[in-house]
């Protein structure tokens, strides 16, 4: 019995439990080295309070009202509400105060405001087309150009 | 100390409260003040928003500032953000854990018609 429920939970427990167990309680989540890992390489990162789905904060949901305006969809998402090293790790990282942080191609960009002053001046499109997205917005503008 | 009480925002708007009893100045009167002295703006708004958040009445913990300076003169907006970030740093490391920033240049303000955006509403994680 033990033999055959072993692997099973072994399995579940390497999946989930062990990866929310790191996040949780290990300090190496908050390291430098761990959020060069999270953001090096990756077209659109968020450091955020709650998720994509369910925003624990109005900055944190205006940023994620931006990038889906823009038709940003496959960016990944860090809850700092569920890790307290990773939420003092990233203040530290890039020596910014408060959350949300968003990374384009690595490079940290800013908080809410710049986002939103960015979205505003266009410059976003811009950024999110140095990582070869392509931002909804222009497919709008498209659209309105040919009915007009 | 303060760190201890980083997770509650009730016992750190009191420690708040008490800190700013003893200089006889409440934290927005100290972020007005540190504003005013580092960048000598020619329009400066300092805004208390925790009403909007679920904290304590009378708390000091969301801040929207206004600063319209020269010294933002040819700065990228990130660094004008992290100017005024570090000015504020010891108030974000105690009790203020929200600091909307708008920075602008005289020029710009004129440009923008003087206009002060809106926060977004609270989603209900305000303390935490």
């Amino acid at each position: 019995m033990i033999r055959l429920l072993k692997p099973i939970f072994f399995e579940a427990a390497s999946k989930n439990v062990f990866r929310t167990m790191v996040a949780r309680y290990s300090v190496a989540t908050g390291s430098k080295e761990h959020i060069d890992s999270l953001v090096k390489g990756k077209k659109v990162v968020v450091f955020m309070k709650g998720t994509p789905e369910a925003p624990r904060c109005g900055f944190s949901n205006a940023v994620v009202q931006i990038l889906n305006f823009h038709g940003v969809e496959n960016y990944s998402a860090h809850d700092v509400l569920a890790d307290e090293n990773l939420r003092k790790g990233i203040k530290d990282y890039t020596n910014w105060p408060t959350i949300p942080q968003v990374f384009i191609g690595g490079e940290f960009v800013g908080g809410c405001d710049i986002m939103l002053e960015m979205h505003k001046n266009g410059e976003l499109i811009e950024e999110l087309k140095k990582v070869d997205i392509k931002s909804a917005l222009l497919d709008q503008e498209k659209g309105n150009k040919k009915e007009g | 100390m303060k760190n201890v009480f980083s997770h509650c925002p009730r016992i750190l708007a009191g420690l708040n409260r008490l800190m700013a009893t003893q200089t006889n100045m409440t934290v927005e009167q100290t972020i007005r003040q540190k504003l005013q002295e580092t960048f000598q703006p020619k329009f400066l708004e300092v805004i208390n928003e925790s009403y909007m958040h679920n904290v304590p009445k009378g708390s000091e913990t969301h801040f929207k500032v206004v600063v319209v300076s020269e010294k933002f003169d040819s700065q990228p907006m990130i660094k004008r953000h992290r100017m005024v970030n570090e000015v504020l740093k010891d108030e974000l490391s105690s009790g203020v854990h929200a600091l909307s920033i708008m920075t602008k240049t005289p020029q710009q303000w004129n440009e923008s018609g003087n206009n002060i955006g809106k926060s977004p509403p609270c989603r209900g994680g305000a303390g935490l």
